[in-house]
């Protein structure tokens, strides 16, 4: 008896009962009446078509090419027929000598990011949202989010303007108090620190949005309570409002963490070049000048997968601990 | 003893406000300084020697708008801008014609295969190909050096399409129910009664899209190798990296704009359209962000 019919119905009871004809009846309804629903729905079937193509030409097919990772891949023999060689590539990036910079480079700057650039934004979230001028606090805060939509190539002319040994400002004041000039984004002293600074300067602003909703959300009975109970502004921000933006925190916390191997490949591609390669080089930036510059595409795909496959545990885990700890979760 | 407190209150809520202001007025002045700057930069005179501060001041008086008319009267300059225009609207509309129908559908909870689909859609989500396969699709389908290589690979965002499925879901069910008691198809429903009432969420979606195609840099250095299909981005970077600038834009070394101030006008140009429509959008953006973060 298929268990999806409903227990009890008539047609059912008769299929039970036992002939061969009476078995057919009810399938053929059955799927007469699956057919019946998409037919229904046909709209919204047709209506999907181009997104579906998309992803199976655009998403899926790529998931199909990456089986290059385990193939000697020789463009002229395709995909399909390269041959088989195993886990050569992946045996070979681990033992290379890049490996152990590859993930420390994308470790450190994933980090350094988080760990800097979260203070910033939440100090920035509660000073808008304490302040007593709102007109000033929003206009603030407008003006903090706006470095977030500027590209990296714009950010490169900005930090140019600000960093170059010739005429750039921060040199000019080096120079005025008598240091020489420091070439930041050509040595690898200061390359980390101008990556590090400058993702915080672009995006800090934009990050403050989370916090500054769960800042709103805080129920205001209580800061007043606080109030009258004695409480300074220090007090009630340590104990009132940190609170109740920690499952923001944590949320956003597990989340960069489950995606710590994207340490910004767009940054770092505008803004890296040779002498800086051993501070900066990251795992994508690795596989584009692999893949794209040196044709090694095999190479590059397993190193590619190898990034996909730990990307994905992580967020997978990272989502459960966010759930877990702050009953939210991104899907 | 009631007065002291009260006055002691008073005091640390002075001194809070300053030391919170205070906060405010610096991170504005961090955020505005490099900005200013690369203006000032680009309007500085040739062979100028009275910049006061570093440079951020320049008298009104003598801004040189040469490096603006260098640059806007430059074929390779107007090319750049004209292909990020046509990558910018094109790329937008393949991406709305592929991400409004596909979320609408999904939306929907209970039509036969939903499970399915949705599965189809988040399992690129969360595990991603990687590069070189999917420059391997562009390839195989002869998009390389042709705007298609740029605006459809990235034609759905999932996070986009996830933001939007969760808006239609929150839709009120009872004007759809309406028009389909009405005889509408589920298209008609879609345009004539969502669509109407999603103007946060498109226009959200939408920026976010436009905003990716404008600022468009790694697929054009991956898929364009003809310099005349460059968009701006590329044609910025190669202006800021070259030491020669007869390489990307004429530059006449009797000239009455500097290398500094052509490469600085080049950055305030690019970024000029974002920084126009900006304070019209912010709000739109900084509202659908909320919207499609974190579930409660």
């Amino acid at each position: 008896m298929p268990s999806h019919y409903p227990k009890g119905d008539p047609i059912m009871n008769k299929a039970a009962a036992g002939t061969y004809l009476a078995l057919q009846v009810p399938r053929q309804n059955h799927l007469k009446k699956i057919w019946k629903t998409v037919l229904k729905y046909r709209w919204l079937y047709i209506m999907m078509l181009p997104g579906l193509l998309y992803f199976i030409i655009f998403r899926y097919w790529p998931l199909w090419n990456a089986q290059i990772a385990f193939k000697d891949f020789k463009p002229l023999l395709g995909v399909e027929a390269s041959p088989f060689v195993g886990f050569e590539h992946f045996i070979a990036f681990f033992k290379s000598f890049y490996f152990s910079q590859l993930i420390g480079n994308t470790l450190i700057f994933s980090l350094a990011k988080l760990i800097l650039g979260m203070p910033v934004a939440i100090i920035l979230a509660i000073s808008i949202y304490e302040s007593a001028f709102k007109r000033f606090a929003r206009f603030v805060q407008t003006i903090s989010y706006m470095p977030h939509f500027l590209s990296w190539v714009i950010m490169f002319g900005i930090l140019l303007v600000l960093l170059s040994p010739g005429e750039g400002l921060i040199n000019e004041i080096i120079k005025s108090l008598g240091g020489q000039p420091i070439p930041f984004l050509t040595s690898p002293e200061y390359f980390r620190g101008v990556v590090v600074i400058s993702d915080i300067w672009k995006e800090t602003g934009w990050s403050t949005i989370i916090y500054l909703a769960a800042l709103i959300a805080i129920d205001p009975t209580l800061f007043e309570a606080a109030a009258v109970d004695g409480a300074s502004r220090l007090q009630r921000i340590w104990n009132i409002s940190l609170p109740g933006i920690l499952p923001a925190i944590v949320v956003v916390t597990i989340l960069r963490l489950g995606n710590i191997l994207d340490a910004g490949f767009n940054q770092i591609f505008v803004l890296y070049s040779l002498p800086v390669y051993s501070v900066s080089d990251i795992i994508d930036t690795w596989v584009y000048r692999q893949g794209v510059l040196e044709f090694q595409f095999a190479l590059a795909t397993a190193v590619g997968l190898f990034k996909g496959v730990i990307g994905l545990v992580m967020i997978l885990v990272a989502n459960r601990m966010a759930k877990k700890l702050a009953g939210s979760a991104i899907y | 003893m009631e007065n002291r407190l009260y006055r002691n209150r008073h005091w640390d809520d002075l001194l809070f406000q300053i030391l919170v202001n205070g906060l405010l007025i610096t991170i504005l002045v961090m955020v505005i300084i490099p900005l200013w700057k690369v203006w000032t930069m680009s309007v500085t005179p040739l062979n100028y020697l009275d910049a006061k501060a570093f440079g951020l001041w320049i008298n009104p008086i003598k801004w040189s708008f040469e490096a603006y008319k260098q640059l806007l009267g430059h074929p390779s300059f107007l090319q750049a801008a004209t292909n990020s225009t046509i990558i910018t609207l094109g790329g937008l509309t393949i991406n709305m014609f592929l991400t409004v129908p596909l979320a609408y559908a999904l939306s929907n909870p209970k039509f036969p295969g939903r499970r399915f689909f949705i599965i189809m859609v988040m399992i690129p989500f969360l595990f991603n190909a990687g590069l070189i396969p999917t420059y391997l699709v562009v390839q195989k389908l002869s998009l390389v050096d042709s705007f298609w290589a740029v605006m459809l690979p990235g034609g759905v965002n999932i996070y986009n399409l996830l933001v939007m499925k969760s808006f239609f879901e929150g839709l009120p069910e009872d004007f759809k129910e309406a028009a389909r008691m009405d005889g509408a198809n589920e298209l008609e429903v879609l345009l004539k009664v969502v669509l109407p009432l999603s103007k946060p969420i498109l226009l959200t979606v939408g920026l976010w899209y436009a905003v990716g195609h404008w600022n468009e840099f790694f697929n054009a250095i991956l898929y364009l190798n003809n310099a005349d299909l460059q968009p701006l981005p590329v044609l910025l970077r190669n202006i800021l990296l070259a030491a020669n600038m007869n390489e990307y834009v004429e530059y006449d070394a009797f000239s009455s704009a500097s290398v500094q101030a052509i490469k600085s006008a080049g950055v305030f140009l690019t970024m000029l359209p974002m920084v126009i429509i900006y304070p019209f959008i912010q709000n739109y953006f900084t509202k659908g962000t909320l919207l499609g973060g974190v579930k409660q």
